[in-house]
């Protein structure tokens, strides 16, 4: 007979588990039931987990604040900081990883530790910055202040890849009588294609995520979707249906993204960290 | 003027000098070596003659121009990697072509050379596959076939069999040797394995410490070593190297007078081992090597120093057997305190 697996360890770490993954996932549970309620149903005590859904809420976010110009929006400002950081920072992270330099290992770590400041910290003079050269409420900021805020990271994860890739391999494309842009084009990005996925990627959901900056620099004419969500916030008072109806269609797109892109993802997330 | 001539080449690793000006003249079709113990600056000089590594002094010049600071791609020599470092991202046919396309040469000649070289190193049945789907030994003859397309002026080699088992080494470097006899390329080989230096070269450069020891055809450093490195550098097992004042009077009395403080060299086949009492040279057996088509005998002397006698006859000695050598003074090399080889006068 089969030893059963159903030890009590086991059982336990199931359980762990389950309540683990349901707590991550509960606040987009309730965003999700709130979206399809009443504005009535939405704040009902205690909630009502069974109700007759409406579509009504995303029909009013639509009509009311045009969903599809904040999401057009988005598009452009996460497609595009993703593309020039990743033109920006491949040729850095090439450098740093093929010709290595004594002061390597500080660039990197001074350019991480742009990271562990505070945003607001930068908030002023960025404001003051984007306001004397006209840029308040545009796309144009909103790609600049995104692609430097990711620029870091971008930098990291490109060098952890380029890393894994045999340095001969690069020699050897040399050797052939390749220029410095043939070895780049023709053996580096084919090579380092993974790596500049799943860097990519990941900028472009946090880009797509990102609400401080939105907040701060844009409104009505520049907005993401994050400028989007928080005008469902405060002025006239909390609306909870609607705002979970326009928080919902804000991150579908990317969780849908997301979802088919996961397996890039992981693997972005763990350069470098197996061998 | 020679084809391939490096004159006072340096190369510093902050500062560390590890190349310490070298000079060096290759003729058209030779098959250079370059040998030593690991850390001796064999490879950095192949990757200085490459390009891959920067020139700090000295000048290069190949077929009378000056390339000293011209980048690897516009050199003309092709390098064969110690990993291979093929294209893991294309087909061997891709891989063997890769430095035609980039030459912009016409489509017919670069399928006619491909396919030449597939011929010629066996591939011709693997064009399609990717390199992760060959073996190891077939990885080898991709770089090989991508470095023989080209027709380039220098081959260089970087230790290419140190991956390969020894079974395929030994047959590898049989294949690399005929290669060579075909093409009448002029190659430069790094190895630290002195059976593919003897075998496969026609010069081979000694190098220790960024400088080079001596330069010679095989047999050359094998008969004449210019020094006690170089003399226990070449020949397996390593020439024995014993102190004068270890020796019997007989046989240090026939030392020139500059090796008076110094060393005596025998190789092992000018040792013979011979029954106890026969000879004033008296010793224990430490181990005997039985290799079958030879037999090293290694003897502890009275004073200590071990020798190894090598012999075709194999033997009834065990170890702990008394015994006496017969030393061929005259196949003797001598070396000064310094270590430096010291001629007889005749």
């Amino acid at each position: 007979m089969r030893a059963s697996i159903y030890t009590p360890a086991y059982l336990v770490r199931t359980v762990a588990a389950w309540a683990v993954a349901l707590l991550l996932f509960f606040p987009l549970g309730w965003l999700l039931l709130t979206a399809f309620k009443t504005e009535l149903q939405a704040i009902a005590v205690p909630p009502e987990l069974f109700f007759s859904p409406t579509l009504e809420n995303f029909h009013e976010v639509q009509q009311r604040s045009d969903y599809l110009h904040y999401a057009w929006n988005s598009v452009v400002t996460s497609v595009a900081s993703t593309l020039i950081g990743l033109a920006i920072a491949a040729p850095a992270a090439y450098a740093m990883a093929f010709h290595k330099g004594k002061r390597d290992k500080d660039i990197l770590m001074w350019m991480l530790s742009t990271k562990m400041m505070p945003a607001v910290g930068a908030l002023v003079p960025i404001y003051v910055l984007a306001q004397k050269s006209q840029l308040l409420d545009t796309q144009l900021a909103l790609i600049i202040v995104f692609t430097l805020s990711n620029l870091p990271i971008m930098v990291w994860m490109l060098y952890a890849s380029f890393k894994e890739i045999p340095n001969e391999i690069l020699e050897a494309a040399r050797m052939d009588g390749a220029t410095l842009w043939q070895e780049a084009f023709k053996v580096l990005l084919p090579l380092g294609m993974g790596g500049l996925a799943s860097t990519g990627l990941l900028c472009l959901v946090l880009s797509w995520n990102e609400a401080f900056w939105s907040l701060n620099l844009s409104a009505a004419k520049g907005g993401t979707l994050a400028t989007l969500i928080a005008s469902y916030s405060s002025p006239e008072g909390l609306f909870w249906a609607k705002l979970s109806a326009a928080s919902l269609m804000a991150i579908a797109p990317i969780v849908v993204f997301g979802w088919f892109s996961q397996k890039q993802l992981v693997q972005g997330l763990t350069f470098g960290a197996v061998k | 003027m020679a084809y391939l001539q490096l004159q006072g080449i340096e190369k510093f690793f902050g500062d560390n000098r590890a190349i310490k000006g070298i000079d060096l003249s290759i003729q058209k079709g030779e098959f250079i070596v370059f040998v030593g113990p690991s850390g001796c600056g064999k490879s950095t000089l192949l990757r200085l003659i490459a390009g891959l590594e920067h020139i700090d002094g000295g000048t290069l010049t190949l077929d009378g121009k000056d390339i000293t600071h011209a980048p690897s791609s516009k050199r003309d020599l092709a390098m064969v990697f110690q990993s291979y470092a093929l294209y893991p991202h294309m087909s061997v046919y891709e891989n063997m072509s890769f430095a035609l396309k980039l030459a912009k040469v016409d489509a017919t000649i670069i399928e006619d050379k491909v396919q030449n070289a597939a011929r010629i190193l066996n591939l011709t049945t693997y064009l399609q596959r990717t390199p992760k789907e060959l073996s190891g030994g077939q990885r080898q003859r991709v770089a090989i076939g991508r470095a023989i397309v080209r027709s380039p002026k220098v081959f260089l080699f970087d230790e290419p069999l140190s991956n390969l088992d020894a079974a395929l080494r030994g047959q590898t470097r049989v294949e690399i040797a005929k290669l060579h006899r075909d093409l009448g390329a002029t190659t430069i080989y790094v190895t630290h394995d002195q059976v593919e230096a003897m075998t496969l070269a026609d010069r081979v450069v000694v190098l220790r410490d960024g400088i080079i020891e001596q330069v010679g055809t095989p047999l050359e450093l094998y008969d004449q070593p210019a020094n006690q490195f170089v003399a226990q550098f070449i020949g397996t097992p390593q020439m024995n190297v014993v102190a004068l004042a270890q020796l019997p009077a007989p046989l240090a009395q026939q030392a020139p007078a500059a090796a008076a403080t110094g060393f005596i060299g025998l190789r092992p086949e000018s040792v013979t081992v011979r029954a106890s009492g026969s000879t004033p040279v008296s010793g224990q057996v430490d181990l005997v090597e039985a290799l079958g088509a030879e037999t090293l005998i290694y003897v502890r002397l009275s004073n200590g120093a071990q020798l190894v006698a090598r012999q075709n006859e194999r033997t009834p000695l065990r170890a702990g057997d008394a015994v006496s050598l017969d030393i061929d003074a005259a196949l003797a090399h001598w070396f000064d305190s310094a270590g430096h080889v010291v001629t007889r006068k005749a």
